[in-house]
């Protein structure tokens, strides 16, 4: 039995050999030569091979990376909040009301505009919020205002607005893979034992929908810290997010062991607060078996 | 009849949501083929000079050409990859399988800009120069996750009882999967494909920062949009290539679907 079972291992490493080979190629690698790179000192063109914590301290001594870093975050925060909101009844609705044989077809038609180039879709968000865009130029001509309303774009609420949209499917789906999986009887045997609808819902279903709900958060958490095409266009480059400020160091001011070290602590208090996020959360999560 | 409404109203919801999601790409087709060369209301008339002047332009030409270019080739490369991945993860018990499956995964759940930046680091030292092919290697692994998820599924609803059958049949191994397991899951081999495609078609980022000089689809829309002039003629370039995305999926739903019910398992239904 145990040579069955290492014939079995032998095979299944073999087996997974080739995808994980160019996995650490293209991903390990590079990330652990970030790490080193943030711990190396930045030379004219070249990086000098010497230890050094300095890049951190710069990192953390910096008054504009602490406020990229908390824009960042509120920015996300406030995304996930909006997408999570919206998505929940989406989800709710698809699980419990949509027919079976209908389900795959609406799942589709909310997957589509996800799958559809996200770079347009932000874009799209700056010819209908820009000073000639779809709105000012359509209340125009409507006659509601006379001048163009300013206040649309280049601001935090626009790109808040834009990354809600951009990444709303992504929330629904977690969400409705958790309610599928809720044995219905349990609800009939809240409503037979005298709750109400909406009492049913507080203490049968949500709790039970919460792990589906923690997946959507950090789902849509996560990307929307590290995106760089929303700020660029939407922000018009003014409210730059953390990703483009790794981006202008790396690349722009040239100076890749400080932008990697930037790129390691932006990963840390990504990893920290989601972390302490589901901390937060654990007793969601011990509820399901 | 409290059910219903509580239905009802929900949906009404759900259709409101879903009106949301598709407004801004609903804008694409009409200003495509709006006669004014800015993109506002009122709209000016019915043209379709946009798609003329679209194709009359060799920049835009160079960039497509460039972008299937890679998306075939990231889509293939890919594919082939994440079914290694999904079949050593569905059929085999084997040490650190949790860990390599979690590294093949990883890059779905990592923003993109690590990605592109770490890897042009690694590039950089080891002295590649950027090109297409760059962008090749970067988008066969963002796009691997994506396959391995179509193929665990394709595997897992597969019954192995019908492998072991091959085999009591004198089968071996590669035969038993050529012959058996490969046309089984062949559908969900093609919709993989197409998915890492479309993916590969739409990205960015890394495209953005590895591709050198040599432009693609999203990277030349990127560098238009600064000029208002453009503008109307990305609207008609954004209007096929959100067309050709919604083809490629539909087509890619259909052999998902099929392959699920050629091994005889239940709609679980989406991609993910």
């Amino acid at each position: 039995m145990a040579t069955a079972d290492g014939k079995e291992a032998a095979q299944g490493l073999r087996i997974v050999a080739p995808p994980l080979t160019y996995a650490v190629l293209m991903l390990g690698i590079p990330l652990l030569t970030i790490l080193a790179y943030s711990f190396f000192k930045d030379g004219y063109l070249t990086i000098v091979r010497e230890f050094t914590l300095e890049n951190y301290r710069a990192v953390w001594a910096d008054p504009i990376f602490r406020t990229i870093m908390i824009r960042s975050l509120s920015v996300a925060a406030m995304v996930t909040l909006a997408t999570v909101l919206l998505a929940f009844p989406v989800a709710y609705f698809l699980s419990f009301v949509v027919t079976p044989d209908r389900k795959a077809l609406w799942i589709f038609l909310i997957t589509i505009p996800f799958w559809t180039s996200y770079l347009i879709r932000v874009f799209l968000w700056k010819v209908i919020l820009g000073y000639n865009g779809v709105i000012n130029s359509g209340l125009k001509s409507l006659g509601v205002i006379e001048q163009p309303l300013s206040f649309l774009l280049y601001n935090t609420g626009s790109i808040v607005m834009t990354l809600s949209h951009a990444y709303a499917p992504f929330a629904i789906l977690p969400i409705y893979v958790a309610l599928e999986k809720i044995d219905r009887s349990l609800l009939e045997a809240g409503r037979d034992l005298g709750e109400s609808r909406l009492m049913t819902f507080w203490r049968v279903t949500l709790p039970l929908a919460m792990p589906g709900v923690l997946a959507a958060v950090l789902i849509v958490f996560i990307p929307v810290i590290g995106d760089y095409v929303t700020p660029t266009l939407i922000g018009g480059g003014k409210i730059p997010m953390v990703a483009n400020m790794i981006q202008a160091q790396m690349l722009d001011i040239d100076n890749k062991p400080l932008g990697s070290a930037m790129a390691v602590t932006a990963m840390l208090v990504v990893a920290i607060a989601s972390l302490l996020f589901l901390l937060a959360n654990r007793r969601f999560l011990r509820v399901r078996q | 009849m409290n059910g219903r409404f509580q239905g009802g109203g929900l949906r009404a919801y759900a259709i409101l949501y879903l009106l949301f999601l598709y407004a801004p790409i609903l804008l694409l087709p009409i200003f495509a083929f709006n006669a004014g060369t800015i993109v506002a209301f009122p709209l000016k008339g019915f043209t379709t000079g946009w798609f003329v002047q679209m194709w009359d332009n060799a920049a835009l030409r160079k960039a497509l050409t460039n972008s299937l270019i890679i998306a075939f080739s990231a889509s293939i490369l890919s594919t082939c990859l994440g079914t290694f991945a999904a079949r050593a993860s569905t059929r085999f018990r084997f040490p650190g399988k949790g860990a390599a499956i979690g590294l093949i995964m990883m890059p779905l759940v990592m923003p993109e800009i690590i990605v592109s930046m770490s890897l042009l680091v690694v590039l950089l030292a080891v002295g590649i120069e950027l090109s297409i092919l760059t962008v090749i290697l970067g988008h066969t692994l963002i796009c691997m996750p994506y396959a391995v998820a179509i193929m665990t599924t394709a595997f897992s609803s597969l019954d192995k009882s019908l492998e072991e059958a091959a085999y009591d049949l004198g089968e071996t191994r590669f035969s038993a999967f050529r012959l058996v397991i490969l046309p089984l899951v062949m559908p969900g081999i093609i919709s993989a494909m197409l998915m890492c495609f479309t993916v590969s078609l739409d990205e960015f980022i890394i495209a953005f920062f590895l591709a050198g000089n040599e432009p693609t689809l999203p990277t030349y829309i990127f560098s238009q949009l600064r000029f208002p002039k453009s503008i109307p003629v990305i609207m008609a370039l954004g209007t096929l290539l959100v067309l050709a995305s919604i083809v490629l999926l539909g087509i890619a739903e259909y052999f998902r679907r099929r392959g699920i019910a050629r091994t005889g398992a239940k709609d679980t239904g989406g991609f993910l």
